[in-house]
């Protein structure tokens, strides 16, 4: 049997299946079907300082192998995260992380020192959300915007901090260099990338927000390139993500240099995705005499 | 809440664009509640299709869904036969609040809404009475099913074609005003349970309305299926899925 653990920023994980942030609530839900202690770990839906009611209805439309959300990061804010969810989530024994989100640099240096006081294992900087207007998408689309966030949240915290970077920027590789030198533990990507659907007979979009997010397997082949370009270039930890719905998936994210793994729209397909990528991936590493997940990360050997 | 795979124990049609299928799944039908419903796994597709449970049958441990063809998910599940296997999550959100002591109870329902409320007219201890709107004599869906348990049912179709000639809530206006029923319970286009709702408001009858939105994970997880609710605190986007599909129509703010 193969060993899964991995460690990121000195947290151990039992396995490197996380199941990402804004799909995934706050675990109770899915703790319905299985142990939430299965999972190496939980990224929170995005939380801010104060709450925020998200984006009107529709929010979610249905495309081609995948799907467009605009939400708008409704969330019942930080102060309430930490007395009513995070106690709870703290005795699932899994690694809980915080994925946190802003209008601000204030606002998001307020949200991480507030985390900072509380036993959450990691903090995840969602720099990319696409949906709220000036939310985020101004740090995450160029090195200098990650740089600059990334330093003040460095600043304000001790805990292991990842960042999670945007699809929708020129050079993934410049920006996750800007968060490994502005002092982030680890990046993940990737978030989703935006997108439009429009009903035909209407001629309206879906999505009342007009645009949304697109993850599901149709971003995949985006994530496995961006994810290998991003651990070409730096030499902290990458949590890959984006269309994982089978272990294949994430053998191939693995192998293209994602240490880690998250887990989004797949869930809503199957709520069991997790352990059965999971699973899969350990078959494979015991079937091709693997002794460590660790052994197959960046073992892609790209054509000369 | 269980996810699981079921086999079809039935299948059949209301109409030619209505159909029906019967699965069995013990543990689901025990759990089930009137008003509760359904994640359906449709081939080839991201998203589950929600529909509304129609009747539970907890001794034979079935459950029957009645539903409309709209796009390519339930196109596809009109397809199904006995035998086939469907993958289905549920039985999800809140159910009608139904007590034994709403003696009248009056339901209303309109085109595929329908199907959700037969399990108040199952339930109601001395009968209740049904406005079932349609919009003409070829959409008909459940008369005889509800004709069977419920006391008084009125059907109305837009053209006349059957029943009676005009909209459900004329009908509604009418019984509302002779009868001093001690719930409401509506499911059916927006415009209908909105004009539902405020005639029930007017009489100061108790008032239960099941809404649709569109819905990714169908367990309150991912926040898509927002509905503007009003709440101790304030107005507040809900969701459908998890605090509903059934909410208090005093407190939907359309
Ligand atoms: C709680 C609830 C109960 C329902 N009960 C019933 C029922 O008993 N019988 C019935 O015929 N229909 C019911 N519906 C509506 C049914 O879910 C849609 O008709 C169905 O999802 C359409 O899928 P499609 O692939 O055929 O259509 P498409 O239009 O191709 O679907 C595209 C996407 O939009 C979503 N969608 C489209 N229309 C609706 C809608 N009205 N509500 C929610 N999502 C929608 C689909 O789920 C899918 O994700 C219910 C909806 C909800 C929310
Ligand atoms: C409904 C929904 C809500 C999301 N909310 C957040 C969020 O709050 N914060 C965040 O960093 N990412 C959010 N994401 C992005 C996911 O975490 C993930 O990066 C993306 O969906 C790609 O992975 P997937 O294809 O496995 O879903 C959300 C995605 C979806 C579908
Ligand atoms: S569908 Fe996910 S919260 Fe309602």
């Amino acid at each position: 049997m193969a060993d899964m653990k991995v460690k990121i920023a000195g947290v151990e994980f039992s396995n490197p299946i996380i199941t990402a942030s804004g799909t995934y609530g706050f675990g109770k839900e899915y703790s319905n079907f299985f142990s939430l202690s299965e999972l190496g770990g939980i990224s929170c839906k995005g939380i801010t300082l104060e709450e925020r009611q998200g984006n009107p209805p529709p929010r979610i439309a249905e495309t081609p192998s995948g799907i467009l959300n605009s939400v708008g990061l409704q969330n019942p804010g930080v102060d309430y995260f930490i007395e009513h969810d995070l106690p709870w989530l703290k005795t699932q024994d899994t690694v809980i992380i915080a994925n946190i989100a802003g209008r601000t640099m204030e606002d998001y240096c307020t949200v991480a020192k507030k985390l900072d006081a509380t036993n959450v294992d990691m903090i995840e900087l969602n720099i990319s959300c696409p949906n709220v207007k000036a939310g985020g998408v101004a740090f995450g689309v160029t090195p200098q915007g990650v740089e600059e966030i990334t330093t003040a949240v460095r600043a304000a915290t001790k805990k292991p901090l990842i960042v999670k970077l945007t699809p929708n920027t020129a050079d993934i590789s410049q920006t996750a260099k800007a968060a490994e030198n502005a002092g982030a533990d680890a990046v993940s990507l990737i978030n989703t990338l935006t997108g439009m659907k429009i009903d035909i007979n209407t001629r309206r979009p879906v999505l009342r927000n007009n645009t949304g997010g697109l993850s599901g397997a149709a971003v995949l082949p985006v994530a496995v390139r961006m994810v290998w370009q991003a651990a070409n270039a730096v030499k902290i930890p990458v949590i890959g993500m984006g269309g994982i719905c089978r272990w294949q998936d994430a053998v191939e994210l693995m192998l293209a240099g994602a240490c880690a793994l998250q887990i989004g729209t797949a869930n809503f397909t199957d709520a069991y995705t997790p352990i059965k990528v999971r699973d899969g991936l350990e078959k494979y590493l015991d079937d091709n005499g693997y002794a460590s997940v660790g052994d197959i990360v960046g073992k892609v050997e790209v054509w000369e | 809440m269980i996810q699981g795979i079921f086999p079809v124990v039935k299948a059949g049609t209301q109409n030619d664009n209505c159909f029906e299928i019967t699965f069995k799944a013990p543990d689901m039908a025990k759990e089930a509640k009137v008003g509760q419903f359904v994640h359906i796994l449709c081939d080839g597709k991201t998203l589950r299709r929600p529909i509304s449970i129609c009747r539970i049958d907890k001794a034979e441990g079935t459950l029957r869904i009645v539903f409309e063809k709209r796009g390519e998910g339930t196109a596809w599940l009109s397809k199904c036969k006995e035998g086939d296997e469907l993958d289905i999550l549920g039985p999800l959100g809140n159910g009608f609040p139904l007590c034994d002591t709403n003696k009248n109870v009056l339901v209303v329902g309109g085109g595929i809404g329908v199907p959700p409320l037969l399990g108040i007219a199952d339930f109601a201890a001395d009968g209740c009475d049904a406005v079932l709107g349609f919009r003409d004599r070829d959409h008909l869906c459940l008369i005889d099913d509800f004709k069977s348990v419920a006391g008084n049912v009125f059907v109305m179709t837009d053209d006349g074609s059957f029943g009676e000639k005009g909209f459900v809530t004329e009908r509604v206006r009418a019984l509302v005003s002779e009868k001093a029923y001690d719930a409401v319970y509506a499911c059916g286009p927006s415009p209908m349970l909105k004009a539902v709702s405020a005639l029930a408001a007017e009489k100061g009858i108790d008032c239960y309305i099941s809404l649709e939105e569109r819905m990714g994970c169908g367990i309150g997880a991912c926040l898509v299926c927002a509905c503007k609710i009003k709440t101790a605190d304030g107005e507040k986007y809900l969701h459908v899925c998890k605090d509903g599909p059934v909410f208090k129509a005093s407190e939907v703010i359309w």
